[in-house]
């Protein structure tokens, strides 16, 4: 596709990046634990965890397995497994 | 409407009619009358711009800029000093394809520090991807103004445009100059409409950075467009003889060449002078003429080859200097190489550096020389300080 | 006010697992919302979310170079004004595009009172181009051109006040905040860019890249830098400092033994001189800011 002069770009773009290939741990999400608080969806660096019928899950297209999530879970629904290979 | 003015304040008029929306100003010498007037003309409302005084000539085109990005029709003014610092903007502005147009009252650059002119600033950036144009009188300063944003904001060029103009002998000098109706400038320069835009309605990232897969193209594609603004500029100048009456549809322009045997190729206001050393060495019998630059970026290479077909010997004025190199000027060498298929002989000469007085007797001196063979060197060294 | 439920950071983009920038990028977009206009510097955040053509940015977006993003902001705000629009004008940049250089185009931009908001995602050193010190990074903390070693122990002056040197300028409303507290930081920006003239955010975004941690701990030391005095969260309204976030204050040990960039004060044994150095620098800010609580 022909460049966009000025190096520019329409934005979206970036998902064509499926950074979640980068994972080492991911994010297990227990939803019998979760009280619906969204902190994981706040705090997640890349805002990849979506919300659906009132069920928090991260998209595993994008998720890096940082752990943020986990980490600040104030239920400690979110537990860290390494990725099966 | 004929006024006799400064250059700068005929600069300042030419702007006025273009109506940008925002100007971005940091003075310095001699550039300083012509953001001065404009400061007055928004004072007194006579103009309707934002105007920034910024804290540096780094900020004025960075200014300027984001001013364009967003959508404006936007004007700067610099030289010297204040155009080096801002070189690293200059380059990314031309990489971002805004067609911004700045006028550049030609001044030497440091060190030594020196407020007089010559063609080093402007010369020194030649790679950006600025179009370059050099006026030889304050009518074509004003007149170039206005054709430099009609192709600037040509979607075939989108690149941005020095006017070039030497600084004191032009921006200070007091010519007579017509000045269009503010209608005649509408119909020739219609308002801006920009290709990429800063629009919460259509969001867009401008300015991204590119890997080594891309980053080629986007040289190459700058290339392209000044190398499309050959005719464009041509076309514009076409039609600015149509609207204006004065011709500027060609790049180059050739001053009693037909059977010359000596050529003389310079830019800018020395042009003036070295016409009325023709004139003189014409009387005398000799066959001298003049080729002179209106536009160094793009580099009009099949015009300049055509023009000097069938003269023997070429000697380049250059008002700058590439220190180390053989040739010496910036000028001499595009030259060479326009003319590389033949055997004329071209040959280079320093001249005029820190606004050192340029007479009739240097061009004759300097004609001389050409036709001796003896060049790429100085011209006018007073041999006593060295 | 913004909704803050957008999304307007993208998906996809190459920042590090566990980045306290990124993690700001969205914040700073809740609180500005959709009719922004970002103007960013060369730095760590331009960088992973913008090679081209994949953008991670969904509101309009200029990178131009490393020190201008003030001036360029200056001028999309100059042409906004003019244009009669009504987008609010952003910069983001980093501590090294703030506080080193692009001094003389952010001191330009607040001397003439542009109304634009300038962000700094302060993560204490030039991040991107692999962890060198800038005049944000903290005292003895290791950087590659502060480096602890036999005749060092690390960054050898203060931190630079950006926020006060701003407020000098006569900018309405200053504010330091960080990604420990997001909501905080979400409302502070819309708080700027809600209000008219210059405003300036430093959002301390821990690196768990550059300071030696793991990524998913950049909440937790965003917390113990506050808990230790060593970053204080206020509001300067002009001119007077408010709100300073009060805490039950944790010895400076606690932040700084968690992070590698500080582990030369640890180890091979552990340097009492400038860990006391450090907790001076602690107390001063408790003394200035009044952040202790009073139990």
């Amino acid at each position: 596709m022909a460049l966009r002069i000025g190096c520019a770009a329409a934005p979206g773009q970036a998902r064509e990046n499926k950074t979640g290939s980068w994972r080492v741990f991911r994010p297990i999400f227990d939803h019998d634990k979760c009280t619906s608080c969204g902190m994981c969806q706040l705090v997640c660096p890349e805002g990849c965890i979506l919300t659906a019928n009132s069920e928090f899950n991260p998209d595993y297209d994008f998720c890096k397995g940082c752990g943020m999530c986990a980490q600040e879970c104030p239920a400690k629904a979110i537990t860290m497994e390494t990725e099966a290979k | 409407m004929k006024a006799i003015l400064e250059g700068s304040h005929a600069i300042a008029e030419a702007v006025r009619l273009v109506k940008p929306e925002v100007i971005s100003a940091y003075p310095i010498t001699p550039q300083t009358h012509i953001v001065e007037r404009l400061a007055e003309m928004v004072a007194d409302g006579a103009l309707e711009s934002e105007y920034i005084c910024v804290e540096s000539e780094f900020s004025a085109l960075s200014a300027a800029l984001g001013a364009s990005a967003a959508g404006s029709r936007v004007y700067s003014a610099t030289s010297s000093q204040g155009l080096l610092f801002m070189a690293e903007v200059v380059f990314n502005v031309a990489g971002m394809r805004q067609p911004i147009v700045m006028s550049i009252a030609n001044r030497a650059v440091s060190a030594p520090l020196s407020i007089w002119n010559d063609q080093q600033d402007s010369l020194c950036l030649r790679d950006s991807g600025w179009i370059q144009l050099y006026a030889e009188d304050v009518q074509e300063t004003f007149d170039l103004h206005l054709l430099a944003y009609k192709v600037a904001e040509d979607h075939r060029v989108l690149l941005p445009v020095f006017v070039c103009f030497d600084g004191f002998i032009i921006s200070h000098t007091y010519e007579p100059v017509e000045i269009p109706e503010e209608k005649e400038v509408l119909a020739y320069l219609p308002p801006y409409v920009p290709v990429n835009k800063l629009d919460a309605d259509d969001p867009l990232s401008m300015g991204m950075y590119a890997t080594p897969d891309y980053y080629m193209e986007f040289r190459y594609e700058m290339d392209q467009a000044m190398i499309r603004a050959l005719d464009v500029l041509k076309q514009a100048g076409k039609e600015f003889k149509n609207t204006f009456g004065r011709d500027y549809s060609e790049l180059i322009e050739a001053y009693r060449l037909d059977d010359a045997e000596i050529a003389i190729v310079a830019m800018g206001s020395v042009c003036g002078t070295i016409k009325d050393a023709v004139d003189a060495m014409r009387a005398e019998g000799r066959k001298v003429g003049l080729l002179k630059i209106r536009a160094f970026r793009p580099f009009p290479a099949e015009d300049i080859k055509k023009a000097l077909s069938g003269i023997q010997k070429v000697g380049v004025f250059e008002k700058n200097i590439s220190i180390g190199a053989r040739m010496k000027g910036a000028v001499g060498y595009e030259i060479k190489d326009a003319l590389c298929d033949s055997s004329v002989q071209v040959l280079s000469y320093v001249a005029g550096l820190g606004g050192r007085d340029v007479t009739i007797g240097d061009i004759k001196k300097m004609t001389d020389a050409i036709e001796a063979g003896n060049g790429d060197c100085f011209l006018g060294l007073r041999e006593e300080l060295i | 006010m913004a909704d803050r439920s957008l999304e307007l950071v993208e998906c996809g983009h190459r920042a590090c697992g566990g980045c306290g920038p990124a993690f700001a990028a969205r914040l700073i977009l809740k609180g500005a919302g959709e009719r922004s206009i970002v103007c960013a510097s060369t730095g760590c955040m331009e960088v992973f979310s913008t090679p081209y053509p994949q953008t991670a940015w969904k509101v309009p977006w200029i990178h131009s170079l490393f020190q201008n993003a003030a001036a360029v902001a200056s001028g999309v705000e100059a042409a906004l004004k003019r244009q009669g629009r009504d987008e609010h004008v952003l910069c983001i940049c980093g501590d090294g595009a703030t506080f080193d250089i692009g001094v003389l185009c952010i001191s330009g931009a607040f001397e003439r009172g542009h109304n634009i908001t300038y962000i700094c995602y302060d993560n204490e050193a030039y991040m991107n181009t692999g962890i060198q010190r800038s005049g944000a990074t903290p005292f003895d903390a290791s950087t590659t051109t502060s480096p602890a070693g036999k005749k060092s122990t690390g960054n050898s002056r203060p931190k630079k006040d950006m926020p006060q040197i701003l407020a000098a300028h006569g900018a309405p409303y200053v504010a330091t905040c960080s990604i420990a507290y997001p909501n905080d930081v979400i409302k502070k920006v819309e708080r700027a860019v809600n209000t008219d003239g210059p405003c300036y955010i430093q959002i301390h975004t821990p690196c768990c890249t550059g300071w030696g941690f793991d990524g998913s701990k950049t909440i937790e030391l965003g917390k113990l830098a506050i808990e230790t005095g060593l970053w204080v969260n206020y509001e300067i309204v002009n001119g007077k400092v408010e709100k300073a976030k009060k805490v039950k204050r944790k010895p400076v040990e606690d932040y700084l033994r968690v992070q590698k960039r500080f582990a030369h004060l640890f180890k091979p044994s552990v340097n009492s001189e400038e860990i006391a150095k450090i907790q001076a620098i602690a107390d001063a800010n408790a003394e200035k800011y009044g952040i202790d609580l009073k139990i």
